[in-house]
């Protein structure tokens, strides 16, 4: 019994420092991956939007219930011409560290992470602004290098407003680890890439995120799920996120615990090379390979039984509450006999071989597989990493591969459709005139312009089958009794929205 | 003796910069490093930029020379990753795989070493068998799956443990066992192995002969010439350890020395990857190093050749 005694003191009293729950307002969360920087622009996971979202504020804020755009630094904002945005500033705001908000802070921070030397590492979030001026003390002017309709939905997602003063002393890797920012919630520690400490901001201004209610957020970063589980079962974590559909039901089941799905942008879909580029008598050039493929795919049955929750399925090469995602488009239904016909119309009645690469969930990536052998499509199944699929896909093209894109939370079609259809390196379709299309949408200044030319896109997208879309995705939030929370379909946690019950 | 050393330090460095090589080229063969750097999200020009901005335009024997130069003036870059000096990123990891890895071998010596023993007394016995059911066991059962079992009796069931985390020492006390479960079979085996084929030789007989007390035979004459093989395994098991204890680190979520180096692999973050792998070949030699010179204070005849 001795021998038990020494190690159930030391641990009632380390219990007591590491327990902090609900009675000392404490939010114990759990990170899966490793954040690299905390300085939101160097990093680009989604436990870093997490961060980002809770640390710091954008000009602009968009309600993630409605859509709709509320002023956030900004009060007020309105296009000069189109190629400038003028803002006015929200007055009597401060930092963190004390240092008040003001134009200098906008024009530092748009005129850092502009510049592409100073390695923003999502060019894309950033590079459309060119620099921007200061008006008087709460106006200021963003130049852009060419018309960008999405201007609102980036400044009221990624690019956030860093003090100017601090940044310049600091800059990233000072920034990653003491961040300072206006938001809802300052940074206490951090101890990088595993323990992060967040406290509520007295000071925060009224802004549309709302006022934080929990104290204290503290993030650890514990890589194993199991483990994640087991923490939450013995207390000491409060909320888990991105759980897998079935150890998701298994909480649920036990009714210890609240258990909340949620969609989110990501979406799956099968790209296939009609553009040729593995070969000219690729069979995915004929249309009616593509079309065939299509029908092979039991969609439904994806979801139902591997997605599960809020995923649905996808027929456009978009997310459905992304401007400009016109639904209206062809949806092949799951037919086998049409796809064998189809096939055999295209000169393979016996089917053909063909290689299949994935590069994340190899679950989906075989059933995938499975449903195309059915049609007699014989495939050769390639799981390789991200970077070794997307060099491939680059520089010579991939016959047919499962492929997945969550916009980085952007809710605009110019987030996906035009990534990859505007005849870049990953365009397997290589179509010019759903490029043009793209290219107007993107750059037109009026909203029901850049509708049709989407819509016009998307529709020949589906109908000449150059993507198979199949589901989107959706992510599991457990968290215990006490904590009430509501997720939102971007997948991003946003600490502001929770409180104790 | 000291150009025993110096030999040994040649070959060391050898060895280091053959490895470090492959491994470089191996990183470049595996992915680009740029898209893997760049992330999922990146348009292609982020990657083109990412290119520009870190040279991996270059040719890659151009970059592992960048690389190696700074690396012996003591300069070991920033990992792309964190944006932080990767000698002090990795200082701060290789404290804990360092503090995990003897814990780990001392509890694996002190629990196989005895055992090892014990079942070399009395072959064919009651503690013979428990010792050979420990072994098939620790040997069968996957490390996850062990620490996972450990995980939900200790900390769940009676919440003795913490679950994860570094904090405090009793976070420590499952993956000590864990880790160095993997490693007792072996040296069980090899302890018990070398006493019986000890005990069996003349020297002992002759030991017992004159008189000698059981106990001087067994650890004075016995054990000490048994132990050889088993400290040359030790210390490749202390290197295993070290390097690739990776599952314990990710169940028990320690963020040790091996979790980044895996990590880092699929970050394709060449500068963490290319000085831990330095670091840990380097652990590699230095315990096998000290293993001979052991050896040799143990056995003199070792000491001539």
């Amino acid at each position: 019994m001795k021998r038990f005694l020494i190690p159930a003191t030391v641990l009632a009293l380390s219990a007591s420092a590491a327990h902090a729950d609900k009675s000392e307002d404490v939010l114990n969360v759990a990170f899966t991956k490793e954040l690299e920087n905390v300085d939101s622009y160097f990093n680009s996971s989604r436990e870093g939007v997490v961060l980002q979202r809770a640390v710091w504020d954008g000009l602009i804020y968009r309600d993630p219930i409605t859509n709709e755009y509320k002023g956030n630094l900004a009060t007020s904002w309105e296009w000069i011409d189109d190629l400038t945005l003028e803002l006015k500033l929200r007055e009597g705001v401060t930092f963190h560290n004390g240092e008040p908000f003001d134009a200098d802070d906008v024009v530092y921070t748009v005129n850092f992470v502009a510049e592409e030397q100073n390695g923003v590492k999502t060019q894309r979030n950033v590079n459309w602004m060119k620099s921007a001026e200061k008006v008087d003390q709460y106006t200021v002017r963003i130049n852009l290098k060419a018309p960008f309709p999405a201007a609102i939905e980036f400044l009221s997602g990624p690019v956030s407003m860093y003090p100017n003063e601090y940044y310049a002393e600091a800059g990233p890797s000072g920034m990653g680890l003491e961040p300072v920012g206006t938001g809802p919630y300052k940074v206490v520690s951090v101890d990088p890439g595993k323990h992060f400490v967040l406290e509520k901001y007295e000071g925060y201004h009224d802004s549309p995120k709302g006022q934080p209610e929990v104290g204290t957020v503290d993030i650890r970063t514990i890589p194993d799920v199991n483990t994640q589980m087991a923490e939450l079962f013995n207390g000491s974590l409060d909320l888990i996120w991105q759980v897998p559909s079935d150890l998701a039901e298994k909480l649920e089941q036990m009714g210890k615990f609240t258990v909340a799905n949620e969609s989110t942008m990501r979406i799956g879909y099968l790209t296939l090379d009609a553009a040729g580029r593995t070969g000219e008598d690729n069979p995915f050039t004929d249309v009616r390979v593509r079309r065939a493929v299509a029908h092979a795919i039991d969609r439904e049955a994806l979801v139902s039984a591997l997605l599960k929750g809020k995923s649905q399925v996808i027929s456009t090469a978009c997310f459905p509450s992304q401007f400009g995602c016109d639904q209206d488009v062809v949806s092949y239904e799951y037919d086998v006999e049409k796809a064998k016909a189809l096939l055999a119309e295209a000169g393979y009645p016996d089917g053909f071989k063909t290689e299949f690469y994935a590069y994340r969930n190899r679950d989906y990536a075989e059933a995938i597989s499975s449903f195309l052998n059915a049609v007699g499509i014989d495939t050769d199944f390639k799981m390789l990493q991200y970077s070794a699929l997307r060099e491939l896909r680059m520089k010579s093209g991939t016959p047919v591969s499962f492929q997945t894109w969550g916009s980085y939370s952007i809710n605009d079609t110019s987030a996906i459709t035009s990534q990859f259809f505007k005849l870049g390196s990953l365009d397997d379709a290589r179509d010019e005139e759903v490029a043009g299309w793209l290219d107007t949408a993107d750059s037109a200044t009026d909203p029901e312009v850049r509708k049709e030319n989407y819509s016009k896109a998307l529709k020949k997208i589906a109908d000449q089958a150059y993507w198979v879309p199949m589901f989107s995705y959706n992510t599991n939030y457990v968290f215990s009794q006490d904590v009430a929370y509501t997720p939102t379909a971007d997948e991003v946690l946003r600490f502001t929205d929770m409180e104790w019950k | 003796m000291l150009r025993f050393i110096l030999k040994r330090a040649g070959l060391a460095i050898l060895v280091a910069l053959t490895v470090s090589l492959i491994s470089f080229s191996l990183l470049f063969l595996s992915g680009d490093p740029a898209t893997a750097i760049a992330g999922e999200h990146a348009s292609d020009q982020d990657v083109e930029a990412i290119r520009r901005i870190y040279g991996f335009d270059r040719p890659m024997l151009v970059q592992y020379w960048d690389w190696l130069v700074s690396a012996l003036r003591g300069d070991f870059g920033e990992s792309y990753y964190f944006k932080l000096p990767v000698a002090s990123l990795i200082m701060d990891r290789l404290s804990i795989t360092m503090t995990l890895g003897v814990c780990g071998i001392s509890f694996a010596l002190l629990t196989a070493v005895p055992l090892g023993v014990a079942a070399a007394i009395k072959p064919n016995s009651l503690i013979d068998r428990l010792a050979l059911f420990l072994s098939v066991a620790g040997q069968a059962m996957p490390s996850f799956w062990f620490g996972l079992i450990l995980i939900v009796v200790f900390s769940i069931q009676l919440g003795w443990l913490p679950p994860s985390g570094t904090a405090t020492p009793l976070h420590f006390v499952m993956p000590t066992i864990v880790l160095g479960y993997y490693a007792m079979p072996a040296i069980m085996r090899l302890t018990r192995a070398g006493m019986l084929e000890v005990l069996s030789s003349d020297y002992i007989r002759t030991a017992r002969a004159k008189g000698a007390p059981e106990g001087l035979v067994m650890f004075k004459h016995a054990l000490r010439n048994a132990i050889i093989p088993v400290v040359s395994l030790a210390a490749v098991q202390m290197g295993f350890m070290l390097g690739g204890s990776i599952v314990v680190e990710s169940i028990f979520a320690l963020h040790g020395a091996g979790y980044l180096a895996w990590e880092s692999i699929s970050r394709n973050d060449l500068p963490t990857v290319q000085a831990l792998i330095l670091v840990f070949s380097m652990f590699y030699i230095v315990f096998t190093f000290l293993a001979d010179v052991l050896n040799a204070w143990l056995d003199p005849r070792m000491r001539a050749g």
